[in-house]
């Protein structure tokens, strides 16, 4: 047997996961696609004496869009969201970091809220929920309430949600009349970026209006650079000004190095793609009007 | 099953289960920690599925879970009640192998076999999803999978064989229901 003993609960409702939560949940671990937490169990580096099996409890498991939002449940599979119509059309920036997401084994498995609530700093929708400024949406003992991203990643694989709290769904806004791009660089496609970035952006005539530049895998969570973002505001995109963010990242950027990449590569990489992906995702705003 | 007062709601140990695997149906009582896995092999004996690194990585383990395929290491069988299971058991014999099977053999796309299984599967589903690939496609669908053999090469020769011999066996098919 791989992993160590454990006691399981399928709930088939939300009322009752979060009866689980009250009872186990502080010694205990939530099992949504199982991409991430069952290595950790079969390989030992996780030992939970309970697990509450989600995958039965599905109202959780939806897309559907709210004023302005897509708003998608937490046990909604990444390959159905994927291939979601809406996804494609309303969240262009989810739809083209969810083909970065493992494989597409993984992604037949693994959750939308899973990915979230686990918050690997090398994972892909972290950065895209910060990118977007997507909302989280939890349930527990007090009730229902709402994070933005910035409340919500805490740390290294730590969030703001309670051991008898649950992530229901989350809320992106529609960015559909934005530029987007999410690019990165694994060892082979569908491995953990060694570095990747979502780029958002709107025009203003000819100049950037607006930009953000979230990074995966050179932090703790998902990386913001507000001098990055400062230096294309108001500007043409030009090769100088691209330039000049791809030396701002590098230069800020303070990421760990690993077996995988050292730290420069991952500061170097980082740079290059934050100006990849900020003139794709000019491009395709161009293209769009 | 639900919670009386102060009572802490129930967990279990063991389940039952019952599901059914290329189209015959199984049942079996699981230690709710077994992989999915390791009860394909050991409880039910149908060792066709192959386990590798038990973590996620190789892809050696693929099954096709309700048309889709995954990893059988990274689920538990008690989370398998009541799907729709096809292994390689369930691809075709020895005399009339499936054109996937016989496209890998045509084209040198297996060495030792270990990883293969899991490659006929994970190619399997891959085809249903992308009729008619491109080579780039090819790879970017096969990268779940660890072939310390081949080099790969012939491996992606034999899918992109493997669609045009589905295409013509569909064919066939039809044609042959139309008669």
């Amino acid at each position: 047997m791989k992993p160590a003993p454990f006691k399981y609960a399928a709930p088939d409702s939300v009322p009752e996961t979060l009866t689980l939560l009250r009872a186990y949940g502080r010694d205990g671990k939530l099992l949504a696609g199982g991409q991430s937490l069952v290595p950790l169990l079969n390989m030992r580096l996780a030992r939970p004496s309970v697990i509450i099996d989600l995958n039965a409890v599905r109202e959780l498991s939806y897309i559907k869009e709210d004023n302005g939002e897509v708003v998608i449940g937490a046990m909604t599979r990444q390959r159905d969201a994927e291939l979601s119509p809406v996804v494609r059309r309303k969240l262009p920036l989810l739809a083209e970091a969810l083909g970065y997401v493992g494989h597409p084994q993984i992604r037949n498995r693994g959750t939308i809220g899973g990915s979230i609530a686990h918050a690997d700093p090398s994972a892909e929708l972290p950065a895209v929920v910060a990118a977007l400024g997507a909302r989280m949406v939890a349930r527990g003992p007090k009730g229902r309430r709402s994070l933005d991203p910035e409340e919500f990643f805490l740390a290294l694989l730590t969030t703001a949600l309670g051991p008898d709290e649950l992530l229901v769904e989350v809320r992106f806004p529609a960015h559909q009349k934005m530029g987007t791009a999410f690019l990165e660089v694994a060892r082979r496609h569908g491995d953990y970026a060694l570095a990747g970035v979502a780029a958002t952006l709107s025009l203003d005539g000819d100049a950037i209006h607006d930009c953000r530049l979230t990074f995966a895998g050179v932090g703790p969570g998902p990386v913001r650079i507000a001098e990055a973002e400062a230096a294309v505001i108001g500007k043409h995109l030009t090769p100088q000004t691209l330039d000049e963010v791809r030396k701002i990242v590098t230069d800020r950027l303070d990421p760990d190095s690993d077996v995988h990449a050292s730290v420069e590569y991952r500061k170097q990489v980082a740079g290059v793609l934050a100006a990849r992906a900020l003139r794709l995702a000019a491009h395709r705003l161009g293209g769009a009007r | 099953m639900k919670p009386k007062g102060s009572q802490r709601p129930r967990v279990l140990d063991q389940k039952d289960i019952r599901l059914r695997i290329n189209g015959r149906e199984y049942t079996g009582n699981v230690d709710v920690r077994k992989t999915l896995v390791d009860f394909i092999r050991e409880d039910l004996a149908l060792t066709g599925t192959h386990v590798g690194c038990e973590h996620g990585v190789c892809g050696a383990c693929t099954v096709m879970l309700d048309g889709r395929a995954v990893r059988s290491c990274l689920m538990f069988a008690v989370q398998a009640e009541g799907v729709e299971i096809m292994t390689v058991e369930g691809l075709g014999t020895p005399e009339h192998l499936h054109p996937v099977q016989e496209a890998f053999r045509d084209h040198h796309g297996l060495q030792c076999g270990f990883c293969t299984p899991g490659f006929l599967m994970t190619a399997l589903a891959f085809l249903n999803e992308t009729p008619a690939p491109s080579k780039d496609q090819i790879r970017e669908g096969l990268a779940g999978n660890l072939c310390r053999c081949t080099g790969y090469q012939g491996i992606v020769d034999a899918v992109e064989d493997a669609a045009g011999r589905m295409k013509t066996q569909t064919r066939k098919r039809a044609s042959a229901n139309a008669r």
